[in-house]
C-alpha cells in the first residue's frame, strides 16, 4: 500500500513535468493548428541553460531557472518568427514538415556546438528535506517539483483568464479572422503564446534535469513527444486539458513501472495515445466537432 | 496500339535494367568497385524501395505517416527470423518480412487511417516507437543488442527487389484504385462522396506501403550483419520522410532521383553525422518555405521528356501541388 502511494506520487510529479511541457503544446496548436515538434527540443535547450547558469554562472537555483525561462521564451519566438510566420496560409503538412525540420535542427545543432556528451546534472542545489507521512517518504524533489509546476500553471491560468494578452489569445485562437477585424494584432499574440509556452518549457527543462539527472542533447525528444500524449488525451488546445492530461500519464507510467514493466513505459504513452484516438479522439476535455463541407 | 506502344517501353526498360544487373556485378566480381561503391549502391537500393513504398502512402493517397521506420523493423526481423532461426532461404525470407509488415500495416492502418493529417502523424509516429520497444523487450531476437544476420543480399536480387517495387507501385498508381487514392488526397470528402470506399483504398495503399518497406527491411537486414532496435528509431522514419519529401510529393520518380541523391550526400557525411542531419534538417525548411511542392511536385521525370503528354500519378494541373 504504502509502495503504491509512494508510486502515485513519483507519477503526480513527473505527470507535472510532462503537463508544464503539454501547456505549450496544446497552447500553440490552440491558436496556429500546428504540432509544434521543436517544442520538446525547447525543453532540452532549457534544461542546457539551466544547467550552464547553475555550473558556469554560479547561480542558485531559482535564478537559473528564471534565467532559462526567460531565454527559453525568447528563443520560441525566434522559432516562430523565423521558420513558422512565413508558413502561417502554407497547407498543415508543410508547417509539419518545417516543424520536423526546426526540431532535428536544434537537436543537431546542439550536438554540433557542443558535442553530444551527456552532463550531470549538479545535486542538491536546492537543500530539500523529505516529507514522511505515516510511513509514506515523500521526497523534497517530488514537492519542489509540484510546487513549481501548480504555482506556474496557476501564474498562467492568470494570464489567460485576467490579462489583456490573454484574451488576445483567446479571441485569436477561437476565430483568428474575426479577432484580426478587431484591431487585435494576431502576429504579436501569436508570438506572446510562443513565448509563454517556451517559457514553460525551459522551466520545464530545467526541473526534468533535476528529475533525471542528467542532460544530453536529445534528451527532449521522449519526454516532448509523451506531453504531446499528455495534450491529446485531454483534449488538444484546452488548457485544463493538458494539466490532467499530464498528471494522468505521469500516474499510468509510474503505475506501469511499478508493476514490473519499467522497460515497457515508454510504449505506455503511446498505446495511451493510440487508444485515446481512436475511442475519444477530441479528447477527454473535448467537444466533438463536426466537420464542414 | 497504345498499350502495345507501352508494353514497349516496358520491356526495353526491363531489357536496360537486367543489362544493367549484369554489367554492375561483373563490376562487382572484378572487383573494378571497391567495397565502399558497392556498400553505397546496396543502401541507394534499399532507400528506394523505401521511398518508392513511402511515396505511395505520403504522395499518392495523401496519409501523413511517419512510423515507415515500424515496417521496415518488422521485416527486418521477420526476415532474420526466417533465415537465422529457423535455415530456411533468402527468397522466402524477403516474402515473409513483406508479408509481416503488411500485417503489421493493416493492424496499424485500421484504426489510426480514420484520423487526419497531424493526428495520424503522430499515432503512426507512436506506432514505431511501440515496434521499436517490443522488439527491444523479446529476448528472441536479442532485445537490446540485437540479432547477428549473415550477408545474403545480393545485388541481383537487390535489383529485381527494386524492379517489382517500382513497377507495382506505378502500375497501383495508373490503375482504378490508384486513381481513388489520388481523389482522396485531394479531396477526401469529396471522394467520399463520389462513391469511393475512402477507408478501404487508404487501408490498401497503407498495406501495400508497408509490404514493400517490409522487403527493404529484408534486404536492410541481410545487408548490415546485424539488427538493433535502435536502427529503426524514427530518426529513421525522418530519414525516408526526408526522401519523399525532398523528391516532390506525389512523383515517384522525385522519390527516386532523392532517394539516390541523398544517399550518396549522407555516404559522404557519414563521417560527420550531426553535420549531415543539420544539412538534411536546413535542407527540410527551406525547403518547406521556398518550395513546397519538393524538387518535382507531382510530375514525373518522363513528362519533361514527352513535352505536351500529362504526367502520370499527379494531378494535372499545378495550382495545387501539395498533398493535404
Amino acid at each position: 500500500m504504502e509502495q503504491l502511494i509512494q508510486q502515485l506520487v513519483n507519477g503526480i510529479s513527473l505527470g507535472s513535468i510532462y503537463a508544464l511541457i503539454a501547456l505549450g503544446y496544446t497552447m500553440v496548436y490552440g491558436i496556429v493548428k500546428l504540432i509544434n515538434f521543436a517544442h520538446g527540443d525547447v525543453v532540452m535547450v532549457g534544461a542546457f541553460i539551466g544547467f550552464y547558469s547553475i555550473t558556469i554562472l554560479d547561480l542558485g537555483f531559482f535564478p537559473a531557472l528564471l534565467i532559462s525561462m526567460a531565454s527559453c521564451a525568447i528563443f520560441g519566438v525566434l522559432i516562430e518568427r523565423i521558420a513558422y510566420k512565413p508558413l502561417r496560409n502554407a497547407t498543415r503538412i508543410a508547417a509539419l514538415i518545417t516543424a520536423i525540420g526546426v526540431s532535428l535542427f536544434i537537436e543537431y545543432g546542439t550536438i554540433y556546438v557542443r558535442g553530444a556528451q551527456p552532463e550531470a546534472y549538479p545535486d542538491n542545489i536546492v537543500p530539500l528535506k523529505s516529507l514522511e507521512i505515516s510511513g509514506v517518504k515523500i521526497s523534497g524533489q517530488s514537492i519542489l517539483i509540484l510546487v513549481i509546476s501548480i504555482s506556474l500553471m496557476i501564474l498562467l491560468q492568470f494570464i489567460v483568464h485576467k490579462t489583456k494578452i490573454g484574451k488576445a489569445m483567446r479571441a485569436v485562437s477561437y476565430d483568428m479572422d474575426a479577432a484580426r477585424l478587431m484591431g487585435i494584432n494576431v502576429n504579436n499574440t501569436i508570438s506572446a503564446t510562443f513565448a509563454i509556452g517556451s517559457a514553460l518549457a525551459g522551466a520545464a527543462g530545467v526541473i526534468l534535469g533535476m528529475y533525471y539527472t542528467k542532460i544530453d542533447p536529445l534528451m527532449g525528444i521522449t519526454p516532448g513527444i509523451k506531453a504531446f500524449v499528455a495534450a491529446v488525451l485531454g483534449g488538444i488546445g484546452i488548457i485544463p486539458g493538458a494539466m490532467t492530461g499530464g498528471l494522468l500519464l505521469g500516474v499510468i507510467e509510474s503505475l506501469v513501472s511499478a508493476a514490473g514493466g519499467s522497460l515497457w513505459r515508454d510504449a505506455v504513452a503511446f498505446v495511451v495515445l493510440i487508444l485515446i484516438l481512436i475511442f475519444r479522439p477530441a479528447g477527454l476535455f473535448g467537444k466533438n466537432v463536426r466537420e464542414k463541407v | 496500339m497504345k498499350n502495345v506502344k507501352n508494353a514497349k517501353g516496358f520491356w526495353g526498360s526491363i531489357v536496360l535494367v537486367i543489362i544493367f544487373t549484369v554489367v554492375t556485378q561483373f563490376l562487382i566480381n572484378g572487383g573494378t568497385l571497391n567495397s565502399f561503391y558497392v556498400n553505397t549502391l546496396f543502401s541507394i537500393g534499399i532507400n528506394i524501395i523505401l521511398a518508392a513504398s513511402l511515396h505511395l502512402i505520403i504522395g499518392i493517397t495523401g496519409q501523413f505517416s511517419i512510423g515507415h521506420a515500424g515496417f521496415l523493423a518488422v521485416g527486418a526481423y521477420a526476415s532474420a527470423i526466417v533465415t537465422m532461426k529457423l535455415g530456411l532461404p533468402f527468397p522466402l525470407a524477403i516474402i515473409a518480412g513483406g508479408i509481416a509488415a503488411a500485417i503489421a500495416g493493416l493492424i496499424i492502418g485500421i484504426p489510426t487511417l480514420r484520423l487526419k493529417g497531424d493526428y495520424l502523424a503522430i499515432a503512426t509516429l507512436g506506432f514505431g516507437e511501440i515496434v521499436r520497444i517490443v522488439f527491444l523487450n523479446i529476448d528472441y531476437v536479442g532485445g537490446a543488442s540485437g540479432m547477428t544476420v549473415s550477408h545474403l543480399t545480393t545485388w541481383p536480387w537487390l535489383l529485381a527487389c527494386v524492379v517489382i517495387t517500382i513497377v507495382v507501385i506505378v502500375n497501383f498508381t495508373n490503375s482504378t484504385h490508384g486513381r481513388a487514392c489520388i481523389s482522396i488526397r485531394e479531396n477526401e470528402i469529396a471522394a467520399d462522396a463520389m462513391g469511393i470506399n475512402t477507408t478501404f483504398y487508404k487501408v490498401i495503399a497503407f498495406v501495400i506501403g508497408a509490404f514493400f518497406a517490409g522487403v527493404a527491411g529484408a534486404l536492410h537486414a541481410h545487408n548490415f550483419y546485424i539488427i538493433q532496435p535502435t536502427n529503426f528509431s524514427f530518426l529513421k522514419s525522418f530519414d525516408i520522410l526526408i526522401l519523399v519529401v525532398i523528391g516532390g510529393l506525389g512523383s515517384m520518380s522525385g522519390a527516386v532521383i532523392a532517394a539516390i541523391l541523398l544517399t550518396i550526400i549522407s555516404t559522404f557525411l557519414s563521417n560527420y553525422p550531426e553535420v549531415r542531419m543539420v544539412i538534411y534538417s536546413l535542407v527540410l525548411i527551406v525547403m518547406m518555405l521556398f518550395r513546397p511542392q519538393g524538387l518535382l511536385g507531382t510530375k514525373e521525370i518522363t513528362s519533361f521528356l514527352k513535352i505536351g503528354k500529362s504526367a502520370k500519378g499527379g494531378v494535372q494541373h499545378d495550382s495545387k501541388n501539395t498533398v493535404a
